[in-house]
């Protein structure tokens, strides 16, 4: 059966701007089918977005709708949350935009355990602005600005989120998508700070630096180069850098900041 | 309004800001700590949670805005305080709240700057920065306290603009009025005119949430309401979505601009100590309006028609009133604790530029009545 996301969709905003072979309009679906799923009222959903190819997925929607400055988006949701608590808030942020100029704002969101939903579709570049290296791209990699290749390391920022407090934290692929649709569903469903990596292609920037073909073949690439969690924990530590995890973290139940802060003062909401 | 003792309090500057922000309807403050602001927090985080509000403390100054923002999109009146170095990190997202048009208020204790300077001590240099401190062509609504009465007035008033407007207000208070401890009469919110957030009432689908409203300020719903808000720092259409459009853009930034020049007629007015038909005009705002005020009545006791025009909102610059006021003066003096960030403002009004003078100091100090009167003295027996 096919759930019915169209009510979720600003059709009339379509065709979109991402580039032929790009993952992001498979995570906005997959985001679009799980909310179906949950039959989350339009006017109680909130898609927050950052800055970067990410941040235009606000504008193929039909829900409430926010796009802030780059890298702030979780820094803004915790203020909505705190006004609007009832309200289902998904940040949709990339590699650059979370992991890079947001990264302290990850931390803390997590910490907090601000009841939203972090998707962070990883493209391992700065599609928006020309395809520079950011703190996810893989080490040696090419880019526009490491054309013999990366000499940082890359961040994982699923562990942490997790050592930061994060209630649920996932990886999956935009090839996975199955898994992926799982993941936003149990992500969303769970109260309290959770997010779900996406690892996603980039055929014009990442791809084509990196020689991994065009849109289908960058698909072959990514699935290919991803493992299971457990396959991958078995592996050896030279073997494991070959390849990205695959799967469920951490899956807890701490409260909420919201719930947090009115237990603390006073022990009840006072504006129940 | 009949005085009783129970509205007559002993407050320093920064808890007649916190009291004013929860008293005009302010029910959520994210900030981060920093001198000579910190009361302001830490009066809020002790009272808002007894109101139903929200008291967050941020990892940065950056997030404290965001937080701020975001409080007021989902419908409650939010602010923050901070100082120099929290305002210039604050910087980009009062722009975005400017470009979004969320109603936030932002009160800046000016201290010594730029960078760290002396976190403890007074300066009035940020006048500029309050005005131009966020890139791109835009509007902004400051207001300068002088006393500890005008800090709980115009905090009021800084919420009612900021709602009215659907813009961030920026009030300039320092260190000195900080800590300064005079008598204020408190208002309750029943004796007031306290602004409420005007919503959409209709539920349509063909709901425009951006179509300018009436003095060109949108009507827009909360996120949660059952009308659909769309925010975006881009160019955006009067739906919301972003389109790089020259018409729309350039529709939008004048819109922005417009709005708050075209609201001058509602903010607080310039106020008029001394002589009616002054030689003199000493313009002046916040700390070293105190001074002035001393001096031009000095000077009138000595026969020197001297009249201290002191200004609670700086920007909008009220240009017309500068003009009107100084035009018949043979002198106009600008005292402040810069380098002359408003003399140049006052120069460019329209009046004659070269008597136009300057008393300014810059180390820390607050300017004495003594140093004014001096500037006034020279004028008369150059």
């Amino acid at each position: 059966m096919t759930t019915d996301y169209s009510s979720y969709l600003a059709k009339k905003r379509l065709p979109h701007l991402w580039c032929p072979g790009c993952g992001h309009g498979i995570i906005l679906k997959n985001l679009l089918l799980s909310m179906a799923e949950l039959e989350i009222p339009r006017e109680k959903a909130l898609l927050a977005c950052g800055i970067g190819c990410s941040g235009r997925a606000g504008d193929y929607v039909n829900f409430h709708r926010f796009q802030g400055t780059h890298g702030r988006t979780l820094a803004f949701a915790t203020g909505i949350k705190m006004a609007r608590p009832e309200l289902k808030t998904i940040c949709f942020m990339g590699d650059g935009d979370c992991g890079a100029i947001g990264i302290g704002h990850l931390i803390h969101a997590a910490r907090r355990n601000v009841d939203v939903t972090a998707i962070i579709p990883n493209n391992m570049n700065y599609g928006m602005t020309g395809g520079q290296f950011s703190p996810l791209t893989p080490v040696e990699s090419l880019s526009s600005t490491s054309r013999s290749g990366k000499a940082e390391p890359d961040i994982d920022l699923c562990h942490l989120a997790v050592v930061s407090g994060a209630n649920y934290v996932a990886r999956t692929t935009a090839y996975h998508v199955i898994e992926m649709k799982k993941m936003f569903t149990r992500a969303i469903s769970n109260k309290g700070f959770s997010l779900v990596e996406v690892i996603t292609p980039c055929p014009t920037y990442f791809g084509r630096y990196n020689s991994l073909g065009n849109a289908p073949e960058m698909m072959r690439w990514i699935r290919e180069k991803t493992v299971p969690l457990q396959k991958y924990e078995e592996m050896s530590v030279e073997e494991q850098e070959k390849f990205f995890w695959r799967g469920k973290l951490v899956e807890k139940n701490k409260p909420d900041l919201y719930t947090l802060y009115w237990q603390q003062e006073r022990g009840i909401d006072h504006r129940a | 309004m009949v005085k009783n003792k129970k509205n007559i309090r002993f407050l320093q500057g920064n808890e007649a800001c916190a009291l004013a922000g929860i008293t005009a309807g302010a029910r959520f403050f994210a900030g981060y700590p920093i001198s000579p602001a910190s009361e302001i927090a830490e009066i809020s985080s002790l009272l808002l949670p007894q109101r139903g509000g929200i008291y967050l403390q941020m990892e940065d100054e950056i997030a404290g805005i965001a937080a701020v923002i975001g409080a007021s999109l989902g419908g409650m009146k939010s602010f923050t305080a901070t100082s120099g170095p929290g305002l210039s990190l604050m910087q980009e997202n009062i722009g975005f709240a400017i470009m979004a048009e969320v109603p936030c208020v932002i009160i800046n204790i000016q201290r010594f700057g730029p960078s760290t300077g002396i976190a403890t001590q007074p300066g009035q240099a940020d006048v500029m920065a309050a005005r131009w401190g966020t890139h791109g062509d835009h509007g902004i609504v400051v207001l300068a306290p002088t006393s500890v009465q005008e800090c709980y007035d115009l905090t009021i008033e800084a919420f009612n603009l900021a709602e009215t407007l659907r813009t961030p207000v920026i009030l300039l208070t320092d260190a000195t009025l900080a800590h300064l401890r005079e008598k204020v009469v408190t208002k309750n919110d029943k004796e007031l005119s306290i602004a409420a957030r005007k919503k959409p009432e209709r539920l349509s689908e063909d709901y425009h949430p951006y179509e300018p409203g009436p003095n060109g300020v949108p009507v827009l719903p909360d996120f949660g309401d059952d009308n659909i808000l769309r925010v975006t720092g881009l160019v955006h259409d009067h739906d919301g979505y972003s389109t790089p459009q020259p018409k729309v853009a350039g529709d939008l930034v004048r819109r922005l601009q417009q709005k708050i020049e075209s609201a001058s007629v509602i903010m607080p007015k310039p106020k008029l100590f001394g002589s009616e038909d002054p030689e003199i005009v000493i313009i002046s705002f916040g700390i070293s309006a105190r001074s002035s005020r001393e001096a031009v009545n000095r000077a009138n006791s000595q026969g020197i028609k001297t009249c201290l025009m002191q200004l609670p909102t700086i920007w909008p610059f009220p240009e017309e009133a500068v003009r009107e006021k100084c035009s018949d003066a043979k002198t106009v003096i600008v005292v402040e604790m810069n380098s002359g960030q408003l003399f140049r403002e006052v120069r460019a009004s329209g009046i004659q530029r070269d008597k136009v003078l300057s008393v300014n100091r810059t180390d820390t100090a607050v300017i004495t009545p003594e140093e004014i009167m001096n500037a006034i003295k020279e004028v008369v027996n150059p």
